[in-house]
């Protein structure tokens, strides 16, 4: 039932295509940005926290399909500040579906394809070049990484953007951490300090989104020494971070304190 | 019953966050919005919920659509928790919000009621039908295919209201439907809304600022002034006993002394010259209709324009307590 919807949003957008071309590419170099800062870095040193150029841009390329993915699907939520400020959002609790889902539905930015894109383009030359351990399993995980990827990274972003029904204005907080971990999910975990290691791994898991499985696709242990089967561990901290998401999202539903009149 | 609440109540934390116009010195401060309401509603009722600004109105309203969480109080609504049960609920109520749309800005009107239909899911035969009705007692055909964004207020209302109607609930909340609507407007969409709920049984709730709203609809007026109901009863017995007389407003070709005195105006209490005579009011009790007071002044003087005006629902609050709100 939100298809006639969605439907109805992308039309729009492709009633322009010189426009939505340009979206797309500017999409394309915001992600790109982050290719180009990686490759300077290797201009310089030639190994980033232990990993070569090729094994960091492959962390690079799925963390950013799962982020674009996850962007494409849950950005929606950037618009959830205007919905509470302006009451607009009375109008989805009356309706008989989901609030959440209603307000990811409400439109479809397919100019984010554009990070994909760019993250699927980095992907195919790094599979040419970087040192993987080819199995079947490494296929499985190459094509599931970003998808659970953009299923860990939507939930880190519902949890936050919730904070909104607290402070309405808490979109700077949110973005702290959505765009934050566009940064954080992109290179080895060994280049953070030490507590940011452990944040990033226990408590807000970014390191599952690619740094991890891309450890398994590599064939390599944790240099941090944790247990090999945290590298095939992010499909089951996918399923609890959405599950702490949606706990955080009802209870801020709950907490909704409408607008004015 | 279909609206069961007793002890109602929500309490807003003020302060920091700008929730209400001002902030308390002290820091933050818990308020009572709706401070323990009881309300029985019974299926097929017409209830007019009155109150001024910042009564309790829409808070309460929002409670009982499940939008808002009641902090204290038993509230079941068609025989469900609202707060546990919101979309359950929402297959059963229609609620239309004046100040706000519950269509889809950028489609077509038409378009907006296929969504509503596939939100609801409702069987095809049944939709046309209801649409075909609504479309035809609201007028809405010739904006149908126009987008949302491009109708009056008076249009998209009608628009509103219909899809609110959509999946026969058997409950329709409208929050102030009829405000900043001209007349027309208003008296078209009170029309069908006693239609709806005379014909098809269908309960209406419905908050407003607007008397004659509740004159033309509802059998039953609850006040609410400061969260609380301050009464509870029939519509005649209500106005009877405390709305303040209503004021005819005559515009003059020339002035007209002759209407000076009162003579063979009867139920006028009150007149006033205005403009130099070209002005005149007159407040006159419910013993008298206008018409029979603009016929009267008409066969004195020639009337240019007229304008009637009600005794505000602010104005029957305060005749209620029979003194001035606290100021703040």
């Amino acid at each position: 039932m939100y298809r006639p919807l969605l439907a109805s949003r992308v039309r729009g957008q492709l009633a322009y295509p010189l426009s939505f071309g340009l979206d797309v590419l500017a999409q394309g170099i915001g992600q790109a940005i982050e290719l180009v800062v990686i490759l300077v870095l290797f201009g310089r040193v030639t190994s980033l926290g232990g990993f070569s150029a090729d094994e960091v841009l492959l962390i690079y390329a799925l963390a950013g399909i799962s982020f674009g993915l996850a962007d494409l699907v849950v950005g929606q939520l950037d618009e959830l500040p205007r919905w509470i400020r302006t009451g607009e959002l009375d109008v989805l609790m009356v309706r008989p579906l989901p609030v959440l889902a209603q307000l990811v539905t409400a439109d479809l930015q397919l100019r984010r394809l554009g990070r994909v894109l760019v993250g699927v383009a980095v992907l195919a030359v790094v599979l040419t070049r970087a040192p993987i351990a080819w199995s079947p399993l490494t296929v499985v995980l190459l094509v599931v990484t970003p998808l659970v990827g953009a299923v860990i990274i939507g939930a880190i972003w519902v949890a936050t953007c919730a904070v909104s029904f607290w402070v309405i204005e808490g979109r700077e907080l949110a973005n702290a951490f959505t765009y934050g971990s566009s940064l954080s999910t992109a290179y080895p975990l060994t280049v953070f300090a030490p507590w940011l290691r452990r944040l990033l791994t226990f408590v807000v898991p970014a390191a599952f989104v690619a740094y991890y499985p891309v450890l398994a696709i590599l064939g390599r242990p944790d240099p941090l020494g944790l247990p090999a089967g945290v590298r095939y561990a992010a499909p089951l901290v996918a399923v609890a971070a959405v599950a702490v998401a949606a706990l955080i999202w009802r209870a801020a539903v709950r907490h909704y304190q409408g607008a004015g009149s | 019953m279909i609206v069961h609440a007793e002890g109602l109540r929500r309490e807003f934390v003020l302060g920091r966050r700008r929730m209400l116009r001002r902030t308390p010195p002290g820091g933050r401060r818990r308020v009572a919005a709706v401070d323990g309401i009881d309300l029985r509603i019974d299926a097929g009722e017409a209830v007019g919920f009155l109150g001024p600004n910042g009564a309790g109105k829409s808070t309460t309203i929002k409670m009982l659509t499940g939008i808002l969480v009641p902090t204290a109080g038993q509230l079941r609504v068609c025989g469900l928790d609202p707060v546990t049960q919101r979309r359950e609920l929402a297959r059963r109520i229609g609620v239309v919000f004046g100040q706000r749309s519950g269509l889809w800005w950028d489609l077509p009107l038409a378009d907006s009621f296929a969504l509503v239909r596939a939100i609801h899911r409702v069987p095809e035969a049944a939709y046309r039908a209801r649409l075909d009705r609504c479309v035809d007692v609201l007028g809405l055909s010739e904006f149908l295919a126009t987008p949302v964004r491009q109708l009056s207020l008076g249009q998209r209302m009608r628009g509103e209201i219909t899809a609110a109607l959509l999946h026969a609930p058997p409950l329709l909340v409208l929050d102030e439907p009829t405000v900043g609507l001209d007349l027309v407007s208003k008296e078209r969409l009170r029309a069908f809304l006693r239609e709806v709920n005379a014909q098809d049984g269908v309960t209406v709730l419905l908050t407003t600022h607007d008397l004659p709203d509740v004159e033309r609809l509802c059998r039953r007026v609850v006040v609410i002034d400061r969260g609380r109901v301050v009464a509870d009863s029939d519509l005649d017995a209500l106005r009877t006993r405390f709305a303040g007389p209503r004021e005819l407003v005559v515009d003059l070709v020339t002035p007209a002394p002759e209407l000076d005195g009162l003579d063979g105006l009867p139920g006028v209490t009150g007149t006033a010259a205005e403009a130099g005579g070209l002005r005149r009011r007159f407040a006159f009790g419910p013993e008298t209709s206008a018409a029979s007071l603009v016929a009267e002044v008409a066969r004195r003087a020639e009337i240019r324009d007229i304008t009637v005006l009600e005794p505000s629902i602010e104005d029957v609050v305060r005749t209620f307590y029979g003194a001035p709100r606290p100021a703040g």
